[in-house]
């Protein structure tokens, strides 16, 4: 079905956050903390937005809307509206608008509080960007947005070492995987000469036909891998809980970091449903999935053990969509929607209890229900919902997926197993999160816990409450959300029809029961648990988050030991390399075209020709043996003057004055020189050092004079020179041709020669006026190590 | 022959190099009133601006147009050329140096502006300018002996001895590249007894071997000539050297022009003048292309010292762009290939020239180019912070900034030439471009103060002159090139436009012999 085109409202709701971004900051100043709720109007208009495009895209409908941006190059800033982009769409305007009113409430009195909104916006405008692009250039740069925020958000609290580790970290694993989407979205637009996803869609086999399939999906993968923090690139994501919690809760649970899963059930009628797929995807899924909810476990933070369950669904998610089975895809659906209610409601709740009680320790908490009734309410339904219980969201969604895994006929076994695993460990964190700071004795903590403002528990609620009541209408879900997101993931319009409380006793009902009886009994042990893993990883010793750390410093170490090898500072070494690289120009070509000059046949020339020839040889042997400095350049000399007279004998008079006095003056001017410099008369160099440099200096020269040879032994096209000798006189008025040429023929070469000899004058009245200050860089101050050569230029 | 006298607006062509060469002058005589310098110096630039605008949208409007010096019609004579291509690296190479004249008012002393700073600043664009401009091969080895010796003198300004040790460096191994090109040059006139670029190109076209051994001699030399212009590894080595000795300033001008000024000849003479060269040296462009993007990444992630960091990136940047004029040897991608690398250059000119100035800043408030020693510039300026933030996503290639589009062009070409490494090449090494400038980021402006700065707390820094902090001249010039990175960024179109039409105009040489030899060409 073709799209139709729409207005451009949808675009201006991609870019209405980043005005808001800008507003924010003034507004803050204005109305402090209460800003949010002015602000929170954005995402809340937007949300009602995407409201509109339920219905239709619910038929099976869908949307583009384009603008034109770098026409020149095939650029438009596009949107593509269908279920799984409406979906994210309101995920992302849905519980943004709460999180902009939770970061009122939860930075309230920060001096950089107005900052903090406009990070967000900008996020969330990159975010519905990327979910909604069209045009996969455009795509691309929300989706580097979105890391370039997260960066920023993560290293909000900038001045501890912590945060600032984990936001570079952040940016260079998301980053460095954004590169590898790039690479495949342009192997995509070269391979099929599209650019946007919608025309893409539109005839699916178009990727698996072009021969560079393979290359693709593994730099596709290579993007949405790091970006949903599969293993191994999953540390990142726990670090990043150094972000204030509206951040975690927002980018690292319920949106950025499903921008890769994004990607993998966006593609998957492109790259999906193939061997590789269903190979790759479930491996890293499944062990993403374990790696996550394990780790989960042994945190006693509550953040982090949001953030590795966070790891875990995203792992869980992937291995889903990786099945490429159409229930199992369902349920991944479904378990996507479920996990963005209540992963962002716990968060949010998360970040109260630390904002209130001071802690976030679960062993230095307890008994909070009573000081904090709202937020215990809202982290107990949530919770349910992440454990996989009825009547929540979460619960269709375990009961969806497992049918699906069961269903899935290559490796339904193993997937079936790991999923029951992470999920009742999952439950064990879900029970741990509600259970642990609320009920049981109450615990003294840092501060007198009490409930949290308005701004504060109105999100966590009403998340809660929309997990409960989406499977409440059961059927309607299935059908408004559910259904068309899968229509998107499968290619084709896909009814779904989804009922709150199984109508028969079935496979997947027995295995919730299996999930939730492993649950509550390994939540029982809990403690134990906790001390088993702890003592497993201390005994492995390292993991990728070190492995990271490792990584940078071998770059970096990699880095400063090839510098200092190209780098040396010595000029000897420069010169050297620099004409054994001229030694290479000018000897490779004809060597390789086999089109060195055959030997000219030698004219007869009188004796005192040759003497004179002799001694230019002589000179240049000189220089090669010389002992001492001056030596050699009065050997230089010898061998100019020979030249001079080469030229004076062969008709060349001006051009042999000229040499006579270059020469002469060179001479002087550099024996002058040697008797101010304070160097040793004598070359200390090695023989070997010596040799080389003789071999290389004779190599260029050999070079130079063999393509000289050869050139003069073709005929040489005189236009110039008989159009110069003929007007010189005639037109130009002047007989020494050279100096017509040098004034008129080609006078604006003159003229900038002229500019050189007054800036060559200038230099050296600056040189010898400006006195040379005292040694205050080379003079090396004392805490001089073995870093610092610095002083030095090299 | 041309017997219509010249059309008032193509007397344009000659204007950047009028400008410059008759106000250097006048600011060379006026040398000792060190407080006019600043006001003359800054007047003629912003004229220079004026005059390469002017002349880019007669570019634009009318196509390539040629002046003949003296009326000695080509190939006689020596013919100055604008397409779009020269066109719109003088009018970005004069907006830098407009910048940089401003900023010079507060890091220039007294006794520099007395020793020619400004003269030695116009002069070089005289250089740059007609290097862009000119038609005529020997011409153009003219113009860089100009650009060199003014790029020498700025660079002794001060006279320290780190300085003249980098300028000794600077100038000795820069003089061997021009000298190659020299040496280049008169081969070739051996081998076709003419100059004229166009001449050269029709010559070429018109050889039955263009793969003879003596022009690949010579086609070698002129890579390796101006692969030292253009500081491409592994020739390369005066440029670390050199580029943090000198004033801020200079730093800023040099990083963004000099560079550029080879990468421009290689793209003239390799893609106008020597396509059949540049053919069989498609693989040494592309494996020299490698190496610098990753030498260039690599060193500016060994760096503390940050001008020395940004010195790096200036030659991965070279890489970029020499990436572009090695795909360019396949004819079906050429025209992308080269608008990349275009583009690219507008980007790197813009953007290294404001990296080093923000340097400079850095240097101003936190009293240091060291990262060891710099910290707490977040809490100082958030705005500065914000322009350097912009700054370093631009030179990393990331969206929406003015390096990402070259760069998606660059990788495109590649790709679409097969040149599937040398793709890779220029995303990694953005990749590794982002490592090295996030580094900057978190230590000078996110940590709360120098190493061993107290986690979590922060320290009152002081700088090196912070009463020049309040002066316009110092942010006026940052912020339009910030501007720029930020609108290339965001409206690319007029750019890619501007590139497409420039790589058209050399690799399809026909509109510019056109105009050089006039209708009957």
């Amino acid at each position: 079905m073709t799209p139709a085109v729409i207005d451009d409202t949808t675009l201006y709701a991609v870019l209405a956050p980043f005005a808001a971004a800008v507003v924010a900051p003034f507004l803050t100043r204005l109305l402090k903390h209460n800003a949010a709720w002015p602000l929170a109007l954005v995402p809340a208009l937007i949300f009602l937005h995407f409201v509109g495009f339920i219905e239709p895209v619910s038929r099976g409908e869908t949307f583009v809307a384009a603008k034109a941006w770098a026409p020149s190059y095939g650029i438009n800033f596009s949107v593509y509206v269908d279920g799984l982009s409406t979906l994210f769409g309101l995920l992302i305007s849905g519980i943004g608008t709460f999180i902009i009113l939770y970061a009122g409430g939860y930075l309230k009195g920060h001096p950089q509080q107005g900052r903090f909104f406009s990070f967000l916006f900008m996020f969330m405008g990159a975010m519905l960007g990327l979910v909604l692009g069209n045009n996969l250039i455009s795509l691309f740069i929300f989706w580097e947005l979105t890391s370039i925020t997260s960066f920023l958000l993560i290293g909000f609290d900038h001045l501890r070492a912590a945060s600032r580790r984990a936001a570079i970290q952040a940016l260079v694993v998301t980053g460095g995987g954004g590169l590898a989407l790039l690479a495949g979205f342009i192997l995509i637009i070269s391979a099929t000469g599209e650019i946007e996803m919608s025309v893409l869609l539109g005839s699916p086999d178009i990727i698996k036909d072009s021969g560079l399939y393979l290359p693709i999906f593994l730099l596709v993968l290579g993007g949405a891998f790091t970006k949903s923090a599969q293993f191994p690139f999953h540390f990142w994501l726990p670090n990043a809980m150094e972000a204030p919690t509206p951040v975690s809760a927002y980018l690292h649970s319920a949106t950025m970091v499903k921008a890769g899963v994004y990607m993998l059930m966006r593609m998957h009628p492109l790259l999906g449903d193939t061997v590789l797929w269903t190979t790759v995807l479930p491996l890293f899924g499944g062990v993403t999935l374990l790696v996550g909810t394990i780790l989960a476990v042994r945190q006693t933070d509550l953040k982090l053990m949001l953030a590795y369950t966070t790891v875990a669904s995203l792992g869980l998610l992937v291995m889903l969509t990786g099945t490429s089975h159409e229930k199992a895809l369902e349920g991944a659906v479904l378990y996507l929607l479920a996990h963005s209610l209540f992963k962002g409601a716990l968060f949010m709740v998360a970040g109260t209890i630390d904002h209130e009680a001071g802690t976030r320790d679960v062993t230095k908490l307890g008994g909070l229900r009573k000081a904090m009734p709202v937020t215990f309410v809202a982290a107990c339904l949530a919770a349910l919902s992440m454990a996989g219980l009825p009547p929540f969201i979460g619960f269709i969604a375990k009961e969806v997926l497992y049918y699906g895994t069961w269903g899935w006929l290559e490796l339904g076994l193993p997937i079936t197993i790991t999923a029951v695993v992470g999920n009742s460990l999952m439950l064990v964190i879900a029970a741990a999160v509600a259970i642990k700071p609320f009920f049981g004795p109450k615990v003294e903590t840092p501060k007198h816990a009490h409930e949290g403002p308005v701004l504060l528990f109105a999100g966590p609620v009403v998340l809660a409450l929309t997990g409960l009541f989406l499977a409440f209408i059961a059927h309607t879900t299935g059908i408004l959300f559910v259904g068309p997101t899968l229509s998107s993931l499968l290619g084709t319009f896909t009814e779904v029809d989804l009922h709150l409380w199984p109508t028969k006793i079935n496979a997947p009902l027995i295995l919730s029961v299996i999930t939730i009886g492993l649950g509550i009994f390994l939540f029982t042990q809990l403690d134990r648990l906790r001390e088993i893993i702890a003592s497993i990883l201390k005994s492995i010793g390292w993991g990728p988050d070190q492995g990271f750390d490792q990584f940078v410093s071998g770059i970096v170490r990699f880095a400063t030991w090839l510098t200092r090898l190209v780098q040396t500072g010595k000029m000897q070494t420069y010169m050297l390399l620099t004409f054994f690289f001229t030694a290479l120009a000018v000897l490779l070509p004809g060597y390789l075209t086999n089109s060195f000059p055959a030997m000219p046949k030698l004219p007869e020339h009188r004796f005192y020709e040759w003497g004179i020839l002799l001694i230019a040889v002589l000179g240049l042997f000189a220089i090669l043996v010389a002992r001492t400095r001056l030596t050699a350049i009065v050997s230089l000399g010898v061998q100019g003057f020979a030249v001079a007279l080469i030229f004076m004998m062969f008709g060349a008079p001006d051009l042999s004055f000229t040499q006579f006095m270059v020469e002469t003056l060179s001479v002087v001017i550099l024996a002058l020189v040697m008797t101010r410099l304070n160097l040793s008369p004598r070359d200390h160099r090695t023989v070997p050092a010596r040799l080389l440099a003789g071999v290389v200096a004779v190599a260029v020269g050999l070079g130079l004079g063999l393509t000289l040879l050869s050139i003069t032994q073709q005929p040489f096209d005189s236009t110039l020179s008989v159009f110069f000798t003929e007007f010189s006189r005639s037109i130009a008025h002047g007989r020494n041709i050279v100096n017509v040429i040098l004034v008129d023929f080609r006078g604006f070469d003159t003229l900038g020669e002229i500019a050189v000899v007054v800036l060559a004058g200038l230099c050296v009245l600056a040189l010898i006026r400006v006195r040379t200050k005292p040694d205050t860089v080379l003079d090396p101050p004392p805490e001089r190590t073995g870093q610092s050569q610095n002083a030095e230029a090299r | 022959m041309i017997t219509t006298p010249i059309a008032a607006g193509d007397w344009l062509i000659v204007a950047p190099s009028l400008i410059t060469m008759l106000g250097g002058a006048l600011c060379l005589m006026l040398r000792k009133h060190t407080d006019l310098q600043p006001k003359l110096g800054i007047t003629l630039l912003g004229a220079l601006v004026l005059a390469s605008f002017a002349l880019l949208v007669r570019v634009l409007d009318h196509g390539v147009i040629t002046m003949v010096m003296g009326n000695w019609l080509p190939p006689f004579g020596i013919a100055v050329t604008a397409d779009t291509l020269g066109a719109t690296l003088t009018f970005i190479g004069s907006v830098v140096a407009f910048c940089a004249g401003v900023f010079g008012m507060k890091t220039v002393s007294n006794s520099g502006r007395r020793y020619g700073f400004y003269p030695f600043l116009l002069l070089l664009m005289t250089g740059v300018c007609g290097s862009f401009l000119t038609a005529d091969i020997f011409n153009l080895y003219v113009w860089f002996e100009v650009l060199l010796i003014s790029s020498y003198g700025l660079l002794i300004l001060g006279n320290d001895r780190i300085q003249l040790d980098g300028a000794v460096k600077y100038g000795v191994l820069n003089l061997v590249g021009t000298n190659l090109f020299l040496i280049a040059t008169g081969l070739l006139y051996g081998i076709f007894g003419t100059l004229n670029m166009a001449d050269i190109a029709i010559k070429v076209a018109e050889l039955e071997n263009p793969a003879s051994g003596t022009l690949a001699t010579v086609a070698a030399l002129y890579f390796l000539a101006f692969a030292m212009k253009a500081a491409a590894f592994p020739v390369n080595f005066w440029l670390p050297a050199s580029y943090h000795t000198p004033n801020i300033v200079v730093s800023a001008v040099f990083a963004g022009l000099l560079t550029k000024v080879g990468v421009y000849a290689l793209i003239r003479i390799f893609v106008l003048i020597l396509p059949a060269s540049l053919g069989y040296m498609a693989d040494i462009f592309g494996l020299v292309a490698i190496v610098t993007l990753m030498t260039g990444a690599l060193g500016a992630l060994a760096q503390t010292e940050i001008r020395r960091l940004l010195g790096y990136l200036v030659i991965a940047g070279i890489g970029s762009m020499l990436a572009g004029v090695a795909v360019a040897s396949n004819s079906e991608v050429a025209t992308l290939a080269i608008s990349g690398a275009i583009f690219y250059a507008v980007h790197s000119i813009i953007v290294m020239t404001a990296l080093y100035m923000s340097a400079g800043i850095m240097n101003m408030m936190g009293g240091s180019y060291n990262l060891r020693k710099l910290g707490g510039l977040y809490q100082k300026s958030i705005a500065f912070a914000g322009v350097f933030l912009i700054l370093a996503f631009a030179v990393s290639g990331l969206p929406p900034f003015s390096g990402f589009w070259p760069k998606i062009m660059l990788v495109d070409a590649a790709f679409k030439d097969d040149r599937f490494w040398l793709g890779a090449a220029i995303l990694v090494s953005g990749f590794l471009t982002t490592l090295a400038m996030g580094r900057i980021w978190i230590f000078a402006f996110w940590r709360g103060g120098p190493e061993g700065t107290p986690d979590g707390q922060s320290v009152e820094v002081s700088g090196s002159s912070q009463s020049d902090l309040a002066s316009g001249a110092i942010w006026l010039p940052l912020g339009i090139l910030t501007a720029l990175v930020v609108y290339f960024g965001i409206q690319p179109e007029w750019m890619i436009e501007l590139s497409t039409q420039g790589a058209s105009s050399v690799v399809d040489p026909f509109g510019y012999i056109r105009s050089v030899f006039g209708e009957q060409g």
